[in-house]
């Protein structure tokens, strides 16, 4: 008997038990796409997670207003504001060496129009070395300048979102929108940044400070200074410096009853990328378990199949098939269900991931889909056979008295 | 002329201890080429147990088996296997075709299993089952089929291969009379071309077919005679 034939009883066997084979290949095909599409979910949120945190750039602080709950602010008498000349302070290039800009920011959520087109959008207001520090491109038109902001003008940055929203296919240079009732001329349109699953870093619009402060937000005390270090390396010693300036500006002399925060955005990029990395190890073991709770159901099918295929095998035995044929025939069926399943499994994974779920766009590991196909026709192969094996070891007349 | 079956002294002990059955006791049986035999006896004085050791279905306990000049005894499974393709052919009483298997694959198998190329397993699968009086049920399963018609298919199967050996274990124990006599038919036909039939049946009409008649009793022969006919 040769290969071909034995692949002919094979698939024979298979299409005389339909049911059977169907709900095998179901098997593993759900096991092995759930390991992938969870994977691919996990992995996507860790990549969007980390491409949000990274384009806001991986060497600035960012110094925040207030005291966010830490014990001891209710008992602090000093409630300083975070100023104009706090940012000036921290761009002393004695004091502060490692300090390369420090940008203040106001914040407006602010309606713009165009034409009649409205959309409500956030508004910073800062300094043009803001642009740098936060990784913000200008990829149409200019940023404004340091001219802009000493004289207060009206030109302001935009971004995607807004351009599609208030602009659809019309370019925005030079156009001019109302923002709150103030007229701006759109001087440049940001590069997209992506949206990232949480947020849309697009949907954002940027302005000079003493324009936003003049007419959207008034003079109170900034949301936060964006400092940027000179490089990653130093971003401790940069910390440390804008720690012991705004202590001795706002007279603090306890140090955790701070009127102000400091967040380290590498600080906080590790520590995020930890809790993605975890969730995509939870998802990863929840897919793993569907897998083996999947070859425990081919497992039970084979061993149901060979069983009650017993009385089968010894038929075929007793018109003079050897063992090699009968194991050659169950391998062949269990090999064709698993990698059918395995395989269906993978075009059903490929298919669902090119869909975004709640804004995560799921990135497929190549790993994963080797694993999960590799593991389902192993099992299946394993499962397969080994029940066979037994089968067809049996004397022919013991088979035959199967029940 | 070497016989087709050589049996010596065969005994078959089932179980051990306190649940230990003597099925065969010592039996000492020759079949000559064209032999048509019956084997008659009392519900389980040992029928089938012989006709599986005969078969190579089983093996005995003991004693000296040899068929066509062959010494079974010594021979490992696969072997075996290939005396049972060759040599053997078997029809039972509760038929055994393959389930979800069309009458021509299940009568092509032992062609497949010896090597038989597929264009010529066909052509000879079909003549099979036109013999038996089934060409135009070739491709309906088992289940779509009479009791008679899936003995027919049966008998096909075990003719297709050519063997030297008939064996029919209560062949007509599950028909009615008209397809008894079908069945019978086929095998005094199959006779008449010189082949060795084996046949186990309880009625005395079945085994007046045979030329000869053995009957057992707790497990030994306990007559052995030639028909007149
Ligand atoms: N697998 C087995 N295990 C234990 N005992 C067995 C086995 N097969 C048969 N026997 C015993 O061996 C004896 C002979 O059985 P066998 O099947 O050969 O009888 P039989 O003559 O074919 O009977 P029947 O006419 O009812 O088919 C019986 O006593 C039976 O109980
Ligand atoms: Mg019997």
């Amino acid at each position: 008997m040769n290969i071909y034939e034995t692949l002919r009883i094979g698939l024979r066997g298979i299409g005389a038990n339909r049911l059977r084979s169907g709900l095998t290949v179901l098997g593993i095909l759900i096991g092995v796409a759930a390991v992938i599409i969870l994977v691919a979910v996990g992995n996507g949120t860790t990549q969007s997670v980390t491409s949000n945190l990274e384009s806001l750039g991986t060497n600035t602080l960012t110094v925040r207003h207030g005291t966010f709950g830490q014990p001891g602010a209710e008992t602090r008498t000093q409630f300083k504001d975070l100023t104009v000349a706090d940012a000036k302070a921290l761009m002393d290039a004695d004091v502060a060496p490692d300090v390369k800009s420090a940008s203040p920011v106001v914040t407006s959520q602010s309606t713009c129009s165009y034409e009649g087109t409205t959309h409500a959008t956030s508004i910073t207001g800062t300094w043009p070395s803001y642009f740098e520090a936060s990784n913000s491109k200008v990829s149409t038109g200019n940023y404004f300048i340091n001219d802009d902001v000493i004289s207060a003008r009206r030109n302001i940055v935009i971004g995607q979102t807004v351009v599609d929203e208030l602009f659809g296919v019309v370019d925005p240079v030079g156009k001019q929108i109302y923002c709150d009732g103030t007229p701006f001329t759109v001087v440049g349109v940001l590069e997209s940044k992506g949206s990232s699953g949480f947020s849309d870093a697009d949907d954002t619009a940027i302005a000079p400070l003493t324009t936003v402060q003049n007419h959207l937000t008034g003079y109170r005390s900034l949301d936060s200074v964006l400092v940027q270090s000179s490089s990653s390396e130093v971003m401790d010693s940069a910390q440390s410096e804008v720690y012991s300036i705004l202590d001795d500006r706002h007279s603090i002399t306890d140090t955790t009853a701070r009127d102000y925060q400091v967040l380290n955005q590498a600080t906080l990029l590790s520590a995020v990328e930890e809790t993605t990395s975890l969730l995509t190890i939870l998802l990863g073991s929840v897919a793993a378990i569907s897998l083996l709770v999947g070859g425990i159901g081919i497992t039970n099918i084979m061993l149901v199949t060979v069983t009650e295929r017993t009385r089968e095998i010894g038929i075929r035995k007793a018109i003079g098939a050897s063992k090699g044929a009968i194991l050659g025939q169950f391998l062949v069926e269990a090999t064709v269900l698993s990698v059918i399943g395995g395989a269906a499994g993978v075009l059903l994974a490929l298919i669902v991931t090119r869909f975004s779920v709640m804004g995560i766009t799921p990135i497929v590991m190549p790993a994963s889909v080797a694993a999960a196909f590799g593991v389902s026709v192993a099992i299946g192969l394993f499962f397969g056979s080994y029940p066979a094996n037994r089968a067809a070891s049996l004397r022919p007349i013991e088979a035959l008295r199967h029940e | 002329m070497t016989p087709v079956i050589s049996l010596q002294q065969i005994t078959k002990v089932y179980g051990a201890g306190e649940t230990e059955v003597q099925a065969l006791r010592g039996i000492d049986l020759t079949v000559n080429r064209g032999d048509y035999l019956a084997i008659m006896g009392a519900s389980g004085s040992g029928k089938s147990t012989l006709m599986n050791i005969i078969g190579a279905l089983d093996i005995a306990s003991s004693g000296h088996y040899e068929l066509d000049g062959i010494n079974i005894d010594s021979l490992d499974e696969s072997a075996l296997s290939i005396v049972r393709n060759r040599k053997i052919g078997f029809i039972f009483q509760s038929f055994n075709l393959i389930p979800r298997t069309t009458a021509l694959a299940n009568v092509e198998l032992p062609l497949l299993y010896r090597g038989v190329g597929r264009r010529e397993r066909t052509t000879r699968a079909t003549a099979a089952l036109g013999a038996v009086g089934l060409a135009d049920r070739t491709h309906h399963e088992p289940n779509e089929l009479s009791g008679g018609q899936q003995q027919r298919v049966a008998v096909a199967r075990a003719l297709v291969a050519e063997p030297s050996l008939l064996l029919a274990d209560e062949p007509t124990g599950n028909l009615d009379s008209r397809s008894t006599s079908d069945v019978l038919d086929l095998m005094d036909q199959m006779h008449a071309q010189g082949r060795t039939i084996v046949m186990i049946t309880h009625e005395d009409s079945v085994a007046a077919r045979a030329d000869r008649i053995i009957t057992l009793i707790d497990g030994l022969i306990s007559s052995d005679h030639r028909t007149t006919r």
